[in-house]
């Protein structure tokens, strides 16, 4: 289910100091949400964005922390977690590049702006880091704006109608 | 209207009259354009009155099933004490559909009102939106515009000074097409995998934490102020002969067509006219092959198919494919259908959530043996074991995800066998390297 990523020196077990995560205004951005749901357990996925924007990824230990903040086993959140394919199981680059690949945009031509994408990151394949550790990419399913093909989405940011000519300068904005 | 492109003469705007204008994203600007008013009207009514109107309008479910929206209101039981929830459908995700996005971000306050005006109706107080998690421009405009419609007093502990509490939460998906299944979708709110439910219990009975609940999809509850402002008569006659469908719909349109865009029609307007007049037709010098109207998880047509169709529920049904969330994904002669049926397959094998046998395995085997056959390297006896793959994939399952990844490959079969065949005998070079 999960997005190829490369397995790399920091995978599961690396990281054997952790540093709460929820701890300060990560803390208070959690809480706050309690009140919004009749059980803990459905403040998974906000708690499971939440590490993700803190760490940029969800590591084994955090995975744990979050079981113990919202009552739950590491095993069930990890279960949770490799379901959906928006959450990192390992560190990836500074930004994160997502390119729509599903019919409508392959349709459209998003293998040239994917070819285009790896060849201007450096990163040369997909789920690899660029060596200078600025990007990762991703082929992803439907984004949901096949009439502005290619649509790319980077971090937070959406970039409709993305054309391998365009790819250079898109880029350019993420240091 | 066909935004990024100026509105057609043919369309009929209702959903989508402010996209592209930014005033009517805030709380004030949509107030200026009579926003609102429908849902104080309702909190005026008593919540069966609006279930009333809303049923005699005719509106249906524009997620895909086209279930009538007030039928499926009235199944929720009198509050007896339980929480009642509505939950709003934004997990758009639908290859091909892109309309749901466009409401989210220019006209939030639509869907908002919408929602209210939903969840006063089932007597629920709270309604989650489902948000997908790649939508991060349509949640940061939806964020701020439940805090303003808090701050004004629609949401809240006592809606409007009607003493009714609404609240609004929003949620966060997080990459799951499955999440767009009703009941996977609760799970998901509830902190679980997206995996779908049985049914029975349906959501009315037994759905978000146990509770009776009412799911929509985005567009049906943005055209409800409509109903409630103008009336389900005026509804109703929105649609060109056919009382089954009724209403406007927006009107995905993408692939190989000359200005992709969201179109707002009424229900019952030719496909023809809306591929080639309102889309803007074929690139030069291409001809049309085939769409898929549905998204993608429905039956392809052919040409000749698509050319004679009617936009609404019936009348695509009549053309052997299904209306769905209306997507329609277009391609001309120079689409490969082997490919785009391989492409589909693809997407379905990634997005199985894997707990039903037949989906699991139906659907990577049937993306293996259509890669194979992309590489030279098919057997003539692939397609009779493509069909059979198909036929165990349909009916067969929790819910219709594995239905969905079989009707483009059978039809795809049925209607463009020559291209298979092509593949097969060696005609046509292969379209991927063989490893």
């Amino acid at each position: 289910m999960s997005a190829p990523h490369s397995t790399g020196a920091a995978g599961p077990g690396a990281a054997e100091s952790h540093e709460p995560v929820f701890a300060g205004a990560a803390k208070a951005r959690l809480e706050v949400l309690f009140p919004n749901y009749p059980t803990r357990q459905a403040c998974l996925l906000p708690a499971l964005w939440i590490v993700q924007e803190e760490r940029g990824w969800i590591s084994p230990p955090a995975m744990a922390e979050v079981a113990e903040v919202l009552g739950l086993t590491p095993a069930y959140v990890r279960g949770v977690v490799t379901f959906y394919t928006m959450y990192h199981t390992h560190p990836v680059g500074r930004h994160f590049i997502q390119v729509c690949g599903t019919s409508p945009c392959h349709l459209c031509g998003s293998d040239d702006v994917l070819k285009a994408i790896l060849r201007e990151t450096g990163c040369g394949e997909l789920g690899r880091t660029s060596p200078d550790g600025r990007f990762t990419v991703a082929e992803v399913e439907c984004l949901g704006a096949c009439g502005f093909a290619t649509p790319v989405l980077i971090d937070d940011d959406f970039h409709d109608s993305v054309t391998p000519e365009r790819v250079a300068g898109v880029l350019a904005g993420y240091p | 209207m066909g935004y990024p492109h100026p509105p057609h003469p043919r369309e009929s705007l209702l959903l989508s009259r402010y996209f592209g204008d930014a005033d009517a994203q805030t709380y004030a600007g949509w107030v200026k354009r009579g926003g609102y008013a429908a849902l104080r009207k309702a909190l005026g009514l008593t919540p069966e009155a609006v279930v009333e109107e809303v049923k005699a309008s005719g509106l249906r479910g524009r997620g895909g099933a086209g279930f009538p929206t007030g039928l499926k209101w009235s199944f929720m039981p009198k509050p007896k004490g339980k929480p009642h929830y509505l939950v709003c459908n934004a997990d758009e995700s639908e290859p091909g559909t892109f309309k749901d996005r466009e409401i989210m971000r220019w006209t939030p306050h639509a869907l908002i009102e919408g929602c209210a005006i939903g969840a006063y109706a089932i007597n629920a107080e709270r309604c989650y939106i489902y948000i997908r998690g790649e939508f991060t421009e349509p949640w940061r405009i939806m964020t701020a515009a439940v805090e303003e419609a808090y701050a004004n007093g629609a949401l809240g502990a006592d809606a409007f000074g009607s003493g009714k509490r609404i609240d609004m939460v929003l949620h966060r998906g997080a990459g799951a097409y499955i999440c767009g299944e009703e009941t996977a979708l609760m799970n998901s709110i509830e902190g679980k995998r997206g995996n779908p439910r049985i049914k029975p219990p349906f959501p009315a009975q037994s759905g978000l934490f146990g509770m009776p609940t009412t799911i929509n999809n985005v567009e049906t509850l943005a055209a409800v102020p409509h109903i409630l402002n103008q009336g389900a008569a005026w509804y109703k006659d929105l649609c060109l002969g056919n009382p089954k469908s009724t209403g406007t719909k927006l009107f995905s349109v993408c692939g190989h067509v000359m200005k992709p865009g969201n179109f707002e029609i009424t229900m019952g307007f030719p496909m023809k006219d809306l591929i080639y007049d309102l889309a803007g037709g074929m690139r030069p010098g291409r001809t049309l092959k085939a769409v898929i109207p549905g998204g993608s998880s429905v039956p392809i047509m052919n040409r000749e198919e698509a050319e004679t169709a009617l936009c609404d529920y019936e009348g695509i049904i009549e053309k052997g494919s299904m209306l769905g969330s209306a997507g329609f994904i277009v391609m001309d002669d120079s689409a490969d259908i082997v490919y785009e049926v391989y492409r589909l397959a693809k997407f379905y094998a990634h997005e199985s959530c894997a707990q039903c046998t037949q989906c699991r395995e139906g659907t990577a085997w049937t993306t293996k043996i259509l890669e194979r056959i992309l590489k030279g390297q098919g057997k003539v006896e692939d397609l009779d074991l493509l069909l059979d793959l198909s036929d165990q994939m349909t009916g067969k399952t929790i819910c219709v995800l594995s239905d969905s990844c079989a009707a483009p490959i059978v039809s795809g079969i049925q209607k463009f066998r020559g291209e298979f065949d092509a593949y097969l005998n060696h005609s046509r070079k292969p379209a991927m390297a063989a490893v």
